[in-house]
């Protein structure tokens, strides 16, 4: 038998030589058998895992496509919703008022957001404050987003003597603001140091070269944050309540009510008539469709100009 | 055309580590200087102190006089300005992922404000043909990611990036060691035809790639500098009996 490095005696000459394997023998074989089931048991859990993931999703859909669809129409788009009584109406003004509270909160939520990760990622590095911060944004993003609204309500409305839709954008901005930073934070963390070494030693400033190439590096992560951020305020009903309330018509002022598509379908669907329960549906499936496509759109928007091999 | 580097006194810290102690050290201009020693003796720290990249580690700290030309580039300059003066290429090819070839080798200009598209190209395409690249990338110099190119491709891409800020000093922190064979020994012949225009300084595990391409040539032992010599006398005739067991193999 050929001495291979595997299968020298040991030195001292006490152990036996060993034959080598045998990869016929009875062991091997069952050895090889309780693998491939292993194996196969392992990824077909994963597969029943991501079905189990993926399908109250699709019901949902199909649920609200089969519930909801059959409102769908021209009105729906255009016409304010219609007194008690009569029939016909629509969401127009929710759907405006959603659009506007949900630009409102991402424009005052997404810079900030962004801004504070950037600070824990690239400047507050073993800092007391950048840990206090970290501290607090994991308590918000904690905070049930009813209480959000209260908040809001009593640091705003109260003030204020009236509700706003400025007032409902703070509390959903609010709400969007830990799981960005945290995004942010967790995706430049992620670019690796010698990306930002190549800046710094061509003589780039720091604020340029966290600008330019941390944060172009990290973009796609932190735009994915930005979106789940967004995905899950856009449907958020509870912190409205207090702070945008509501209107049944057109209103296109900041300082005033406003309708949101959540807070419409929670009255309609709390409300005693088929008709309105119909229209809640039909609002359901619009307000997730409106979702998907601003996901979309984001996406294809960033995605564009990505070059060939770029990683 | 590059500047002599006067180094005096120069001790450097990462927090409570002595890194380096005391180096005394005079590099010429547009000559070629080779540092080295085993790993973890401060040479590659030694290099980091020449462009102020040093102290962008929290914990790191520096002391001494280090003067490019008449400049105390610890006293007369900010970082910034030093570092465009002073190019660097790394140990591991770190070209900007997100960006083109093209965008790679002008990103020195570009991120610094500099616009003018006539200059940029002419850059460009100078700063490749002088690392020797142009050939094998000039048509997809915007449609392909820096990232896409080979390691090889990638580091020489980096030191047309260093050189198209036009700097007087080249730091070389250990630039073929990522690399296969053949990449190394292009990257050789370009240290060797870049050293007539750039002062360069060039950290290496490899002896023979000291005794190639460098006229002069320092050995570094646990933070302090052994003994700087011509390479030539450094690998013939070591005055230092420690340095002697490094070339000969006896340790390290």
């Amino acid at each position: 038998m050929s001495t291979n490095a595997f299968h020298t005696p040991p030195p001292n000459g006490e152990g036996e030589m060993r034959a080598p394997m045998d990869f016929q023998s009875r062991r091997m074989r069952l050895n090889s058998a309780w693998r491939y089931a292993v194996n196969h048991a392992v990824t077909g859990l994963a597969v029943l895992s991501t079905l189990l993931v993926v399908a109250p999703l699709v019901a949902i859909l199909i649920y609200l496509v089969y519930m909801g669809s059959s409102s769908l129409n021209l009105a729906f788009f255009t016409k304010i919703p219609a007194p008690v009584g009569e029939t016909g109406g629509g969401m127009a003004n929710a759907i405006l008022g959603s659009g506007i509270v949900l630009g409102l909160c991402s424009v005052m939520g997404i810079p900030v957001g962004i801004a504070a990760g950037v600070y824990l990622a690239e400047f507050g590095r073993g800092k007391a404050l950048a840990s206090a911060i970290r501290f607090t944004a994991d308590v918000l993003n904690g905070v049930p987003s009813i209480v959000m609204g209260i908040a809001i309500y009593s640091l705003i409305v109260m003030r204020q003597q009236h509700f706003s839709a400025f007032a409902g954008g703070v509390a959903l901005a609010i709400m969007m603001v830990p799981t960005i930073t945290r995004t942010t934070e967790e995706m430049l963390a992620t670019v690796p140091h010698a990306i930002r070494e190549a800046a710094l030693g061509l003589g780039v400033p720091k604020w340029r070269t966290v600008l330019s190439v941390s944060l172009k590096t990290a973009s796609p992560g932190i735009i994915t944050g930005c979106m789940l951020a967004f995905a899950r305020v856009a449907g958020e009903t509870a912190p409205l309540l207090f702070t945008a309330f509501g209107n049944q018509f057109w209103s296109f002022r900041l300082n005033e009510p406003i309708a949101a598509l959540p807070l419409q379908i929670y009255v309609y669907a709390m409300s005693p008539y088929d008709e309105w329960h119909r229209l809640a549906w039909a609002g359901s499936l619009v307000l997730i469709v409106m979702i998907m496509v601003a996901v979309t759109l984001v996406r294809i928007y960033a995605s564009r100009g990505v070059l060939k091999g770029a990683s | 055309m590059g500047v002599g580097i006067n180094v005096e006194h120069l001790n450097a810290w990462y927090g409570t580590t002595h890194t380096l102690q005391d180096i005394n050290l005079n590099i010429p201009a547009n000559h070629a200087t080779a540092l080295i020693g085993p790993s973890g003796c401060g040479k590659s720290t030694f290099v980091r102190c020449l462009n102020r990249m040093h102290e962008t580690n929290p914990i790191a700290r520096a002391t001494g006089v280090v003067k490019m030309g008449d400049i105390d580039i610890y006293k007369d300059a900010s970082p910034v300005t030093i570092r465009r003066r002073v190019g660097m290429v790394f140990q591991r090819p770190n070209p900007f992922p997100t960006m083109s070839i093209y965008d790679n080798v002008a990103s020195g200009l570009k991120l610094n404000g500099f616009r003018n598209k006539a200059i940029l190209d002419e850059t460009v395409e100078r700063s490749l043909k002088a690392s020797a690249l142009w050939e094998e990338v000039k048509d997809d110099l915007k449609k392909k990611s820096g990232a896409s190119l080979s390691g090889g491709q990638q580091q020489r891409m980096c030191i047309a990036r260093a050189l198209a800020v036009d700097p007087e000093v080249l730091l070389m922190d250990e630039p073929a060691s990522a690399l296969d064979p053949v990449s190394t020994s292009k990257i050789e012949d370009l240290i060797f035809q870049l050293k007539s225009q750039y002062t360069i300084v060039i950290v290496t595990h490899n002896m023979q790639q000291a005794a190639r391409v460098a006229e002069n040539t320092g050995f570094f032992l646990n933070g302090k500098m052994v003994e700087f010599d011509s390479t030539d006398r450094i690998f013939t005739n070591p005055k230092d009996k420690r340095t002697e067991d490094y070339i000969t193999g006896r340790f390290g």
